[in-house]
C-alpha cells in the first residue's frame, strides 16, 4: 500500500517536472526543474532496491551533469530570446505528431509483444552495492575500463572545444 | 501492488516527454535536456528488469548509461559554446551552416 503511494506520487513529479523541462519559457527554469525531476528519478530507484544507482544519479546527474548546464545557460548571454526565430520550413505541429506516434508504438508493444515475465534468476540482496561492484569488476571489467576511456577521450574533446584558442 | 509493467509505463510516458521537447523545441539546451530524459527513462527501464529479475547487471548497465550521458553532456555543451561564440545563437533553425 505505502509502496504503491509512493510509486504513484513519484510518478506523478516525474511526468509533471518532465513537462514543466520542455514546457518553461526561461532556459534557467527548465534547468532547475531539471534538477527536480533527477531527485524524483533518484527516489523511484530507492524503491527499486537501487541505492547505490541513487546516489550515482544525484552525484552524477543532480550535482555534476545540471551544474554543467546552469554554467553554459550562463554563459550564453542572448540578446534576443533563443526561440524568436523560426524557419519556415519548420513542422513543429508534424514533430508534435511524430512524438505521439512514438507513443503509440511503445503502447502498441506493451500490447502485442507480451510475453510470460521470466522467472528470478538469482537473488538480489537488499545490499546489493557488492554485487555490483563484483560484476563491475569481474565479467564486466572490459567495458568498465572502456567506460574510462570514454570519459577521458570526452574531457579532453571538451576542453578542446570550449577552449578560445589552443 | 507495483509491477515491472508499471514501471515499463512510466518509462514510455518519460521517453515520450523527451522526444516531444526534441521535435517541438528550437532552444538546443533545452533539446539537450530531452535527451537526457530519455536516457533516465532508459534508466527507469534497466533498474526495473534488474529488480524484477532479481539480478544486479541492469544496475550495471544502467552506470554505463549515465556515464554515456556525463559524456554526452560535456561534449555537447562544449560544441554549444564553441558553436556560440562563432554565431551568437543557441537556437538549432538558425544552425544550417552544413545545409546546401
Amino acid at each position: 500500500m505505502v509502496e504503491a503511494a509512493a510509486f504513484y506520487i513519484l510518478a506523478a513529479l516525474i511526468l509533471g517536472f518532465g513537462a514543466l523541462v520542455i514546457t518553461a519559457k526561461s532556459t534557467v527554469h527548465s534547468v532547475l526543474f531539471l534538477v527536480a525531476d533527477f531527485l524524483c528519478v533518484a527516489a523511484l530507484y530507492v524503491t527499486l532496491q537501487a541505492q547505490f544507482l541513487a546516489v550515482i544519479q544525484v552525484m552524477v546527474y543532480a550535482g555534476g551533469i545540471v551544474v554543467l548546464y546552469l554554467f553554459v545557460v550562463m554563459l550564453v548571454n542572448l540578446k534576443r530570446p533563443p526561440e524568436a526565430h523560426s524557419d519556415p520550413r519548420r513542422r513543429g505541429r508534424l514533430g508534435f505528431v511524430m512524438a505521439v506516434a512514438v507513443l503509440a508504438e511503445l503502447v502498441a508493444i506493451f500490447a502485442v509483444g507480451w510475453a510470460k515475465p521470466a522467472t528470478a534468476a538469482g537473488a538480489l540482496s537488499p545490499n546489493n552495492v557488492e554485487q555490483i561492484g563484483r560484476a563491475l569488476y569481474t565479467d564486466y571489467l572490459i567495458p568498465f575500463e572502456l567506460a574510462s576511456i570514454l570519459l577521458l577521450v570526452a574531457m579532453i574533446g571538451a576542453i578542446i572545444l570550449a577552449k578560445r584558442e589552443l | 501492488m507495483i509491477t515491472t509493467t508499471h514501471y515499463m509505463v512510466l518509462s514510455a510516458a518519460l521517453f515520450t516527454l523527451g522526444v516531444i521537447g526534441v521535435l517541438t523545441r528550437r532552444n538546443i539546451i533545452i533539446v539537450f535536456m530531452s535527451i537526457e530524459l530519455m536516457l533516465n527513462a532508459a534508466n527507469i527501464n534497466l533498474i526495473a528488469f534488474s529488480q524484477q529479475m532479481q539480478n544486479a547487471i541492469g544496475q550495471v548497465f544502467a552506470v554505463f548509461v549515465i556515464v554515456v550521458a556525463a559524456a554526452e553532456a560535456a561534449v555537447g555543451l562544449g560544441i554549444i559554446l564553441a558553436f556560440y561564440r562563432n554565431k551568437e545563437t543557441v537556437n538549432i533553425d538558425e544552425m544550417s551552416l552544413l545545409r546546401w
